[in-house]
């Protein structure tokens, strides 16, 4: 998969992504406003929108993609999920500069959880977005690096460990976020981010779907020495002048 | 002088709190920065940035006060994009943490450090 067909795949994605925000953008409130501030939903969708606008105009380079996302974000949310979604992506597609493998993925997502992390300042339990990340991207790596999964058996894995994250927020009591003030009434209602969160990554999933049918990118794996393969690593074909805007 | 700049995620309470602090550190440089950029209730950190770089007129740093969740992290950001390095987020209550950055900020030879200490005594100020 050249750097073209992932530009192409992270382009869908976003777009993926933008719909589903707009879909979910009146449940996503109405979670916000039984424990936060209502916003969520309109924020993301916002958001989205901004960042496929700027996609528009971004080279087709995976990096630079994922990073024009963080921008728009960053920028146009206006609550927590700007600096918290917008700020992790932009600081993780650095990870994405040699092109999208096993590896760069797990690095990609390792970066994303850490940043995320040390800007909201939360932990797991918190009833947080960190709750549906950090099972996600654990379960990712770990399928990867460890079961050898292909990526996208790897990512519907992730999909499903946030899945359960999501589900353990309704429980417990925010301890960080707006809805930590809420004390003991944060108690019984589903965490808005870690449901955003859900939601984005099932639609990545979707999207990479049709993109990878489980028989690329498993050979840039940590552990395997591209040169035995005879072949050059996945994402090792850069190629610099692929601007072509793929009309997507 | 030490630059204050307050981010609250209303504008009108971001300069109503830059109003009450200028009672009392009158020669003060404030900047009051607050809500996004469409006018709605929240922040983002391109106006955060442009707020402290007018706060650092004269270069010599500034002290940021901010309310609440993003107010924080969009001023985190902000500072990283404006590439200050220094701790210069007071962990303090806004407006009583703006009052005494101010009363700070006017004393001869004020320094960051010492601006944003006083800031953060507030933290610790009793009302009853």
């Amino acid at each position: 998969m050249g750097r073209e067909a992932q530009s192409e795949a992270i382009r869908e994605a976003t777009a993926a992504m933008a719909d589903r925000m707009a879909a979910e953008k009146s449940f996503l409130t109405d979670l916000d406003s039984a424990i936060g501030d209502a916003d969520h939903g309109a924020n993301m969708n916002r958001g989205f929108q901004a960042a496929l606008a700027r996609l528009e105009d971004a080279d087709d380079d995976p990096a630079t993609l994922v990073k024009t996302v963080g921008v728009a974000l960053v920028s146009e949310v206006g609550g927590a999920a700007g600096p918290l979604y917008g700020g992790s992506l932009m600081k993780a597609s650095g990870e994405l500069e040699e092109g999208v493998t096993a590896e760069s993925s797990v690095a990609f997502a390792e970066r994303y959880l850490e940043t995320v992390e040390e800007r909201g300042k939360a932990s797991v339990g918190d009833k947080t977005m960190v709750d549906a990340i950090t099972p996600a991207v654990h379960t990712y790596r770990k399928a990867i690096e460890v079961d050898d999964h292909d990526p996208l058996e790897a990512l519907g894995k992730a999909v499903d460990a946030a899945e359960r994250g999501v589900a353990f927020t309704t429980p417990i009591r925010a301890k960080k976020g707006r809805a930590s003030y809420l004390g003991w009434r944060s108690v019984g209602h589903q965490d808005p981010g870690a449901t955003s969160t859900l939601y984005l990554l099932e639609e990545l999933f979707a999207v990479a779907e049709e993109h990878l049918d489980g028989d690329v990118e498993i050979d840039a794996e940590a552990d395997v020495d591209p040169e035995e393969l005879g072949e050059p690593a996945v994402g090792g074909d850069v190629d610099e002048s692929a601007n072509s805007d793929g009309g997507s | 002088m030490v630059g204050i700049v307050v981010v609250s995620h209303s504008e009108r309470a971001a300069e109503g709190i830059r109003e009450i602090a200028r009672e009392m550190g009158g020669d003060a440089r404030i900047e009051a920065v607050g809500g996004t950029e469409d006018g709605r209730i929240g922040t983002t950190p391109g106006p955060i940035r442009e707020a402290v770089e007018a706060a650092d007129g004269n270069g010599e740093g500034v002290v940021v006060l901010v309310d609440l969740g993003s107010a924080v992290m969009n001023a985190e950001l902000a500072l990283e994009e404006a590439a200050v390095d220094e701790e210069v987020v007071a962990d303090a209550p806004i407006l009583e943490g703006a009052l005494n950055a101010a009363v700070a900020a006017t004393a001869p030879n004020a320094t960051v450090e010492a601006v944003r200490e006083a800031a953060e005594e507030a933290a610790g100020v009793s009302k009853l």
